[in-house]
């Protein structure tokens, strides 16, 4: 691979002074190392390629994600119905007796755990932070492309891969892993337990250390781009919330991630050389097994130690494009700076000390559980903070009401209600009436699943016109944003009742239970407006390809008069960015209405002028 | 012919989608931009606010429709001493949590609605004020700081086990739940109110849960189909897993604790409710006066109520089906009960190959052999909770 190095002769005279460039712009914008479609288009070097990628594989994996979860949704709104009509898509996971189809229990579990598993991992950590933090990072601090675009090339791929490889496990003969996204051990590590803990569990653990090493190219790559590429007078504390956000996110996964490879390696080992890590005393299948002494418990405080970073890597991204959005379509500098990013480093610290909230009742030592509390309920102080500073950002603005802005006004709903479900599971009293109910299913659909998609969402309306020189139907995209909002709360509003009400979380059916069995009419109602929402999702897809050929073209380099130095590179810019030299820094990303203006980051201070990102008051 | 139909209108309605996006398109560009965005702007500004309000609405009218189902409402108050601990949690957190929902939101909205873009209207330049950020840190800090307080002194006297000097069988029951794909085998310590020692490579087809036969405190052991305990009594729940990760959970109870293979973890809770006294509960509630269909005695839905013993933790295929029915009862029902219960030695092993106590057909009490002593006192440590 010929080196990648596109950093040119005029980005090295950031020593001196006279930035005012003096480019000699002879050769075209594009990258000299790239010409062949392969090299542009597949095995691209150029981050904003990259970045488009990771989305449309991204939506890809929504798209398969949801569709799973509508098939599981008419198992628990409509069980008695005939399923017949899947039965030449899902062949012999629809059982058929007297002509009528039901959907296997094997298979129903096999659903929720793809369903969980792509979601959290393809689409919400890859699919958002994958295609925003290579979209912007580079635009948004003034750099030529990621530190290293092969590397970032490499991230993408190995995503390929651990898609591929899931995706595989699907048409396995007894079916993909089925035993939940966290896979907890002895389930897990014993194939006679399940039949998706056969081959299934086996490339369920193959991909997702694929995917690890994907996030960490991806994340080392992010840190070192913020860290050292960033333009002349580009402090830290001159950053947008974006790149943050994306900052400490890559953090958070390099720190995280590393840990679930380990928990996977254990558990491959305990599967195929007969260790003991996870498993002890167990008679399973009318044997009893030899092995003694590990601890199941071991397992999840692994797999947690990941997993709870794991959330706030998924919405910690949506906190940055949300208030990047916020900021520039409301006119107004996003309140309170200083504490947005205190909030978000302290979020991201906290974020590890808090993992054994989701072990409350897995029976470690109940002691263990006062710290737990303790710092759980910690989380909240920041997470209130960033609620009332974007609500503060709100106040006195003059608010531009386009797509982008209403997901990420929606966003904020979101985080509200979601986060303060979060306040009742964090206290582990409380949890011990609602761990594993649909309680939690509605806190973390809520405050993770949705508001990190309208996050996501967000994103995808603001930043179209820099991916692909158009702009998004506005009016679909309204439409888009009403209905999946009032949808969305339709579809998880009413499982907080459903979990108060006791009604476990992963049950195939309720009817086994007096007590579970009640809420049929419940239960349709969240089918079909999941049903609904996800034809709204369609109406998203189809405007995104519409609108990369047909949508309105982009005029001004500037649509939305924003501050930051995405906006001064041309439309549709090729490899490097800027064809001239990189515009220097000389004020904060959020100088919005000041004296009547926005004024851009590359707009030296006026005499006397203080700089909101580099003054202390 | 369902399902073409369907698709067919998807695609009928996706392609007016495409049109009225490109109408209102054309139109703004006939009518000016400017005019259209502001138009747009004080439209979704005012939907704003109608969906605040209809949501806020349906967030009350949805709660009262569904509040006498929910645990701790209506006639759901805990059947347990310390599930109306955590009943008070919950309403205190939520008094707590739903007054931040309703002003958020209304905020959020309020001010969406208020600074909506407008000719001739600009944005303050407000970046920041400390002393307001000072205040809505400090506040929720202060009131978590409650909060934790408050959970975690229900939580410790919640999960403690039972207290130093009370005695098994007299001042507190121990019964024992096991999971297993797809069952829970439930044991109860029979007279002597002592569970027999058990070990897993014992299990076998007539031995479900591995027991020591050589082990005398097993011998008055009895697998009863329904847990039955009487009112008043703290129980202590030895819970455990043969094969993988169940989870012992009474939902009326507010008693949830994992089935860890290898590792017995324990719940003590006391019930305070009888199931009789719990079907007078919902006898007044209209919804439980209903007749139950197609059942022979012609019951009302609340007399055939029943507490129920669910699995709480994905366990495999089985795992929304395994069900125990659980009863509380009086003191003198529960004597009469056991009075009639039959140990599963007695019935199940006794005078059979599987009788390791068996010699010539004489029923011996010996002491075990060496290696099962080894074996009982392994299990007898008893594996404390690990972390
Ligand atoms: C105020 C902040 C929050 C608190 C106090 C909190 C607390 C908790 C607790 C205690 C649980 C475990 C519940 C149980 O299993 O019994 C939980 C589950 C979960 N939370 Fe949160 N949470 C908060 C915010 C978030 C955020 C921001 C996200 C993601 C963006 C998130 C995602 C999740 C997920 C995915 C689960 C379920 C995992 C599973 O069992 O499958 N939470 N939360
Ligand atoms: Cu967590
Ligand atoms: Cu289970």
């Amino acid at each position: 691979m010929a080196s990648i190095d596109i950093i040119r002769e005029e980005d090295l005279q950031h020593g001196h002074d006279d930035h005012h460039d003096d480019h000699h712009d002879d050769h075209h914008g594009g990258d000299k190392y790239q010409s062949g479609f392969i090299s542009t288009y597949i095995f691209s070097t150029d981050h904003k390629t990259i970045a488009k990628q990771f989305l449309i594989t991204g939506m890809f994996w929504a798209i398969i994600g949801a569709l799973m979860s509508l098939v599981f949704r008419l198992q628990l709104g409509f069980p008695e119905e005939n399923m017949l009509w899947l039965k030449p898509l899902l062949g012999k996971w629809i059982t058929v007796a007297d002509g009528v189809g039901t959907l296997s229990p094997d298979f129903y579990y096999a659903l929720v755990t793809m369903h969980g598993t792509i979601l959290v991992f393809f689409v919400l950590t890859a699919g958002l932070s994958g295609t925003f933090s290579n979209l912007l990072i580079p635009l948004q601090i003034g750099a030529r492309d990621m530190a290293s675009g092969f590397l970032n090339m490499l991230s993408y791929w190995f995503f390929f891969l651990a898609g591929a490889i899931m995706f595989a496990s699907l048409f396995l003969s007894t079916g993909p892993f089925a035993g939940g996204w966290t896979a907890y051990p002895p389930l897990s590590a014993l194939p006679q337990a399940m039949d998706g803990s056969g081959a299934g569990m086996t490339l369920w653990g193959v991909s997702l250390v694929f995917f690890v090493v994907s996030v960490l190219l991806g994340g080392m790559n992010y840190i070192t781009t913020v860290l050292n590429l960033r333009t002349k007078g580009m402090t830290m504390w001159r950053l947008p919330l974006t790149i943050w956000a994306f900052l400490v996110t890559a953090i958070l996964g390099l720190l995280s991630f590393p840990v679930l490879v380990s928990a996977i390696f254990l558990l491959i080992f305990d599967r195929s050389l007969g260790t003991s890590f996870f498993l002890s005393e167990i008679f399973i299948q009318g044997q009893a097994l030899e092995n003694v002494g590990g601890s199941p418990i071991l397992y999840q405080h692994l797999f947690w130690f990941l997993g709870h970073p794991e959330v706030y890597i998924i919405i910690v991204p949506a906190f940055g494009i949300v208030s990047e959005v916020m900021s520039v379509h409301a006119r107004k500098p996003i309140f309170g700076y200083k504490a947005m990013v205190l909030s978000i480093l302290a979020i991201a610290i906290l974020a590890f000390i808090v993992w054994a909230h989701h072990m409350f009742m897995s029976g470690v030592n109940p002691f263990i559980a006062n710290i737990f509390v303790l710092f759980t309920l910690i989380i909240a102080v920041p997470s209130a903070v960033k609620v009332f500073n974007w609500i503060a950002t709100l106040w006195g603005g003059n608010i531009r009401f386009n797509t982008a802005m209403l997901f990420s006004i929606g966003f904020v709903s979101l985080f509200i209600s979601g986060g303060l479900t979060g306040i009742f599971l964090g206290n582990s009293a409380i949890d011990i009436q609602l761990h594993d109910t649909y309680f939690v299913v509605a806190h973390f659909h809520i405050v993770m699943g949705i508001a990190a998609f309208f996050g996501m969402f967000a994103g995808v309306y603001h930043w179209f016109p820099r991916m692909f020189g158009r702009f998004m139907n506005e009016t679909l995209g309204k439409i888009h944003f009403w209905g999946t909002m009032i949808g969305a709360y339709a579809i998880f509003w009413p499982m907080h009742y459903l979990g108060m009400a006791g009604v476990p979380r992963r049950y195939y059916q309720f009817g086994n239970f007096d007590a579970f069995a009640h809420f049929t009419a419940m239960n349709q109602f969240i089918t079909v407006a999941a049903i609904i929402v996800f034809a709204l999702q369609m109406v998203m897809v189809i405007n995104f390809f519409y609108s990369i050929f047909k949508g309105k073209e982009q005029k001004e380099l500037n649509p939305y008069d924003a501050n930051t130095l995405e906006w001064t590179a041309p439309i549709n810019t090729g490899h490097g960015n800027w064809p001239g030299a990189i515009p220097h820094v000389h004020r904060w990303a959020y100088d919005y209405s000041k004296g009547g203006r926005n004024i851009p980051q590359t707009e030296p201070l006026a005499d006397g002028e203080q700089d909101m990102g580099n003054d202390h008051h | 012919m369902g399902t073409f139909f369907i698709i067919a209108s998807l695609i009928l309605i996706a392609v007016i989608l495409l049109q009225i996006g490109k109408i209102t398109e054309l139109a703004g560009a006939l009518r000016g931009e400017e005019d259209m965005q502001m138009r747009s702007n004080t439209f979704h500004a005012q939907f704003g606010m109608v969906f605040m309000i209809g949501f806020l609405v349906f967030v009350i009218v949805s709660f009262m429709y569904y509040k006498n189902s929910m645990l701790g409402y209506g006639p759901h108050t805990a059947a347990s001493e310390h599930g109306v601990w955590i009943d008070n949690t919950f309403n205190v957190t939520m008094a707590v949590t739903g007054i931040v929902f309703f002003i958020t939101h209304i905020l959020l909205f309020w001010y969406a609605y208020k600074y909506r873009e407008r000719t001739g209207h600009a944005a303050t330049f407000y970046p920041h004020n400390n002393k307001l950020e000072m205040i809505w840190m400090g506040v929720p800090a202060i009131v978590m700081t409650f909060l934790v307080i408050g959970g975690l002194s229900v939580w410790n006297r919640t999960m403690g086990d039972v207290e130093e000097g009370m005695v098994v069988g007299e001042d507190y029951i121990e019964v024992e739940a096991t999971g297993l794909q797809f069952q829970w085998i439930l044991r109860h310590p029979g007279n002597d109110g002592k569970l027999g020692s058990r070990y897993y490579k014992n299990i076998d087809g007539v031995n479900p849960l591995g027991q020591i036969w050589s082990d005398e405190k097993n011998l008055d052991d009895i697998h009863p189909s329904e847990l039955v305990l009487p009112v008043g009594v703290p129980v202590r729940v030895r819970i455990i897993a043969n094969d993988v990760l169940h989870n012992f959970y009474l939902p009326h109870f507010r008693v949830k604790m994992d089935a860890v293979p290898g590792l017995p973890t324990y719940f003590v809770f006391t019930p305070t409710t009888t199931t009789d006294e719990y079907r007078q509960r919902l006898r007044d509630y209209p919804e439980w006066q209903q007749p139950i269909p197609d059942d022979e005695q012609g019951r009302q839905r609340w007399e055939a109520f029943e507490y129920e013993l669910a699995c709480a933790e994905l366990c495999g295929k089985g795992h929304f089906s395994m069900k125990r029915i659980v009863k509380i009862v009086t003191p003198e029902e529960y004597s009469e009960w056991l009075a009639e219960q039959k140990s599963y030695y007695s019935t199940n092993i006794k005078g059979t190959e599987a009788d390791t106590n068996e010699k010539e057909g004489v029923l011996s009490l010996e002491m075990p052999t060496e290696i099962e002593k080894e074996e009982v006192e392994v299990k007898d440590k008893e594996l404390s909770k690990s972390i």
